[in-house]
């Protein structure tokens, strides 16, 4: 086991020990507070997979977070309430506008890429503060969360445990893709393209899975995140949810499974918890440090790991 | 290695830094609003209403020490979540106050409520939370977001007023006030035209507006959008051609950039700086002193929201516990608001009085906002009977 | 008709606006191929600064003169303590950075000047209006951005092609390790390119001063369309932000105008109600969508990449 796999295995041994201590020091609101950057560090996964590993750059990734929240927002809506219909909606129309968007978007490369990423993600913002029924750009509450039989979602913890728990899936997922003959593919496209292609490979496709797999694992995310709201608003798909989610990926270090996790762990507690509560000017903070980040630790925090004990 | 097990103890350490000491007996408030990015303009003078309040009340609520814990929603509702989520949890507050937006609202307000902790809201009203979804718990100084447009509707009604050219975002709140003003006004609209959210330019909507020589025009456009389109309207030289009533549009945060394009401005409002009477002046006065500037109708809910707590622990002589007490007690309405006396709906929002205002020309001559006259007497919200509270 | 010719010429004075804009962006990224999201601080520094100093001095050129000057020498400072490593950095980088950027310009003006959006005259004397056809009277000021952003797009034009320094500019996009072999200090160069960027952007914000709100974050409002514009154009091509900002302008204006009354005259008026503001919300993200879709280098793709 290399050094950084045991950091990441650590490191989810200390998320599933936040319940108990939580509730030992009487302050079951950091359950909450990792819920939340879990979810999030979903979200960073699924990008890191194309960003990462694939070399493509969308800037519009929130997207699917807010479809995924629809997902389960509009059935809800509906007094439908069941967690496996909705959340496989979310994942289903998640990979399908994926595959929509990537079919477009995939036929560029450069900044013409990450801008017209921006530029379907700003599309679905405007559909959403536009459609009346779903509650337009006030967003709407949801009824309840998510049914799944006798896993109750209502209760925090268990609700924290099934977030855990598809984080590990996700990282698991993210584990077996790289190491497929698929994902070696999506890695030599990155470093070389033209290569990839002079060896016979139909570059096109193989990027708009990976681009469809990282839309519907973000859209898993948005289900997720939509339950611990209880709330969906068109804000989750503004494009600096997008930035956001791109800077958690880079403060982690892209191309490795473990970064998302821990940029999505610093960046969320620095954002909504620590910098706020010191000073109310903190994006003059965050900024420079992001400046600072993106000169001075081009591998992210993870990059700060030797890279293997054995060899 | 090191470098990873230094950043997990220095991220602890200032967890552990913001979390604040155990609480003994003094009332805990949680203030939400917008105080980072672009908006925080409106937290501040939130904020700075707040702590003007706490000055009058001698740091006491109803004779006890009190703690307000501040609260960045970021504009975002599920930031505001979980900042509420903090306050009840962590900080285990009395009250949570303030949120200016809609969605923040409705995502916040059912959290605090269904944890059994009072939530006095200052300035968002959305419809939701005056109907169906109302609570004993939920208590707001502002208004149910149509009373404003409603006032509007009423005025230019009432005035004989026809062919009104109405314009808004195209968003939720933009149609809301333009079926506000509608339930009320009854004579010819000539169009209705939705604009982009957050749009700079309205040069393209101006000159189509020119175009269908309306008598009067109807806007709805807060913040940033306001300003530019009431530059945009003066700059088309239609200012003094086609008169513009408008709602949430002019008060004393955007006069200050718009000036003299704002001058003959008509507005609906339930208060105003210039309201007479002494909660009003003593707070308007205070305010400009401490602070330097004029203060904005956000601030005087934000006020009023610590004096209508203080009321209620007044009344339970500091009993926290007693929140039948408590409702009864903000029930009454019982303390000097700034707009002077007012009563509660069945829902929990306030019955007041709304007044037509209109942008003149200062002692110094900087416009501002000056009362013309009452528009509505104690005006009850359209959506009270949805509302299924016994009193 | 006459209403047509009217938005007509809305749609050319709001793409001049987005190309003053775009020409910094695109200058930027077609000789030093940086992707600057922070161009929109210095769009807003420039209105505020053209403000703050027009307040203080009440006069216009002097305001203006000295808006340029400070913000051209902003826009150096960030290059040079910033930026300027990034040159040789992939996009992403470029990205993330430039958006810290942003982040930390927004806090430190409302540090500066408050949250609160302030307060930018228009001149008495640009206040007026013109005849331009009998029955279409149009605002003075609003021709004045017309005719300060042709001669801007005719300035650069002669500026790159004509010039010495357009020269070195050209070569310095296509070989930098040419140019810098044949004695010229190409890091010099870039700095002044990027400066040359920054008082575009500060001309742009202070142009549009008068008219919009001058606010923390009224550079992000605009940074997106003018992103759709350089990306139509094709990026780091001068005549492209040109085509591409006139286009995105009148697309983006008739459709404000006439979209939702053309849809009325095919669907049920409530649908026209409700779909023609949201279409004409998005349209010019449809646009750009459609262009790359036939072209993915944009309309007019710079030569050296």
């Amino acid at each position: 086991m290399s050094r950084r796999a045991a950091v990441l295995a650590i490191g989810l041994v200390l998320l599933a020990l936040v319940p108990p201590v939580a509730a030992a020091i009487g302050q079951p609101f950091y359950v909450d507070v990792f819920r939340r950057v879990m979810i999030f560090a979903i979200a960073a996964i699924s990008l890191d997979l194309i960003l990462g590993y694939g070399g493509m750059v969308s800037f519009g990734h929130a997207a699917y977070l807010g479809i995924g929240a629809y997902a389960v927002g509009i059935p809800a809506f509906y007094g439908i309430h069941n967690g496996w219909l909705q959340w496989t909606i979310a994942i289903v129309v998640s990979a399908a506008v994926a595959l929509l968007i990537g079919a477009v978007s995939l036929r560029t490369s450069g900044v013409y890429f990450i801008m017209i990423t921006l530029a379907f993600a700003q599309m679905l913002y405007y559909l959403g503060n536009s459609v009346e029924e779903y509650g337009g750009d006030d967003g709407m509450r949801l009824a309840a969360r998510s049914a799944l039989g006798v896993v109750d979602l209502r209760n925090g913890t268990t609700f924290y445990y099934v977030v855990l728990a598809l984080l590990v899936l996700s990282l698991a997922v993210g584990h077996r893709l790289i190491n497929s003959r698929f994902g070696m593919v999506v890695r030599g496209v990155r470093s070389n393209e033209p290569r990839m292609r002079a060896i016979g490979f139909s570059t096109f496709r193989y990027k708009l899975v990976a681009f469809m797999v990282a839309g519907a694992m973000c859209g898993l995310a948005g289900a997720l995140l939509v339950n611990h709201t209880e709330y969906v608003t068109p804000e989750f798909m503004h494009w600096t949810r997008s930035g956001d989610i791109m800077f958690m990926v880079i403060l982690g270090g892209m191309g490795t499974l473990g970064g998302p996790v821990l940029g999505a762990v610093v960046l969320r507690l620095l954002e909504d918890l620590i910098l706020p509560a010191w000073t109310q000017h903190w994006q003059a903070i965050l900024g420079p440090f992001l400046v600072l980040i993106v000169l001075f630790a081009k591998r992210g925090l993870v990059g700060l790991l030797p890279e293997r004990r054995d060899g | 290695m090191r470098t990873v097990t230094r950043i997990a103890f220095l991220l602890l350490a200032m967890l552990l830094a913001v979390t604040p000491a155990a609480a003994q007996e003094k009332v805990k408030i949680g203030f939400i609003t917008t105080l980072s990015g672009p908006q925080g303009v409106i937290g501040e003078h939130m904020k700075n209403s707040v702590e003007l309040a706490l000055d009058h009340l001698g740091r006491k609520i109803g004779g006890l020490p009190v703690e307000v814990i501040y609260g960045d929603d970021q504009v975002k509702p599920d930031v505001g979540k979980q900042v509420a989520d903090e306050m009840l949890k962590r900080h285990k507050v009395h009250f949570v106050s303030g949120v200016i937006w809609s969605n923040v609202m409705l995502a916040v307000a059912p959290t605090v409520t269904a944890a059994g902790t009072f939530m006095i809201g200052t300035n968002a009203g959305p419809h939701d939370l005056a109907g169906k979804l109302c609570h004993e718990l939920f208590f707001t100084t502002s208004w149910q977001n149509d009373q404003t447009p409603e006032a509007m509707g009423k005025y230019m009604q009432d005035q004989g007023i026809t062919d009104v050219y109405a314009m808004a975002p195209n968003y939720a709140a933009g149609k809301d006030m333009v079926s506000g003003f509608k339930r009320y006004f009854k004579g010819k609209i000539v169009d209705e035209v939705y604009t982009k959210l957050g749009q700079t330019d309205y040069q393209a909507e101006i000159s189509q507006l020119r175009a269908k020589n309306p008598k009067a025009v109807f806007v709805f456009y807060p913040g940033g959008m306001g300003i530019q389109f009431l530059k945009q309207y003066a700059e088309a030289g239609l200012r003094g051609q086609i008169p513009l009533y408008s709602v949430y549009t002019v008060d004393e945060i955007s006069l200050p950039a718009v000036k003299e394009a704002a001058s003959g401005q008509f507005e609906t409002r339930y208060w105003s700086p210039d309201l007479k009477n002494a909660a009003n002046e003593k707070y308007v006065n205070d305010f400009k002193k401490k602070y330097g500037k004029m203060p904005v109708f956000y601030g005087a809910q934000s006020y009023d929201g610590m004096f209508l707590i203080d009321s209620a622990v007044k009344a339970v002589k500091g009993n926290l516990a007693d929140q039948k007490g408590m409702i009864a007690a903000m029930r009454k309405a019982d303390y000097p608001s700034t707009r002077g006396k007012y009563t509660y709906n069945i829902n929990h929002f306030p019955i007041q009085n709304f007044y037509l205002l209109k942008a003149v020309a200062g002692p110094g001559g900087e416009p501002v906002m000056q009362i013309q006259k009452t528009v509505f007497e104690n005006h009850k919200d359209s959506y009270s009977k949805e509302c299924g509270m016994k009193w | 008709m006459l209403l047509v010719l009217e938005q007509a010429l809305n749609g050319v004075q709001f793409g001049v606006t987005l190309f003053l804009m775009a020409a910094g962006l695109t200058l930027v990224f077609g000789i030093m191929n940086l992707v600057n999201l922070a161009h929109g601080a210095l769009y807003m520094l420039g209105a505020y600064l053209a403000a703050t100093f027009y307040q203080r001095t009440g006069s216009f050129f002097t305001a203006l003169a000295l808006a340029l000057v400070v913000t051209l020498v902003i826009g150096i400072l960030v290059e040079l303590v910033a930026l300027r490593t990034l040159y040789e950095r992939d996009h992403l980088d470029q990205v993330l950075a430039t958006f810290g950027l942003i982040l930390f310009f927004n806090e430190m003006v409302a540090i500066v000047w408050g949250r609160a959006a302030i307060y930018a005259k228009l001149p008495a004397w640009l206040s007026g209006h013109i005849q331009v056809l009998p029955g279409i009277r149009y605002p003075l000021y609003r021709a004045l951005v017309i005719v300060v952003g042709l001669l801007v797009a005719v300035l650069l034009w002669l500026l790159v092609n004509r010039t010495r320094l357009g020269m070195l500019i050209r070569a310095g996009a296509s070989n930098r390790t040419m140019v810098s072999a044949l004695g010229v200090n190409i890091r010099l160069l870039y700095t002044l390119v990027f400066g040359l960027g920054a008082a575009l952007a500060g001309l742009a914000g202070l142009m549009a001063g008068p008219i919009y709100a001058v606010q923390i974050g009224m550079g992000e409002e605009i940074l997106i369309q003018v992103f759709v514009v350089i990306v139509i154009g094709g990026i780091g091509s001068i005549k492209g932000a040109l085509v591409g900002a006139l286009v995105v302008g009148m697309v983006d204006t008739l459709g404000r105008a006439f979209l939702r009354p053309t849809l009325a005259t095919v669907l049920s008026p409530s649908a026209a109600d409700s779909a023609g503001p949201a279409l004409a919300s998005v349209l010019i993200y449809i646009l750009m969508a459609a262009v790359l879709f036939f072209r993915p280098q944009g309309l007019f793709p710079a030569a050296s990449r």
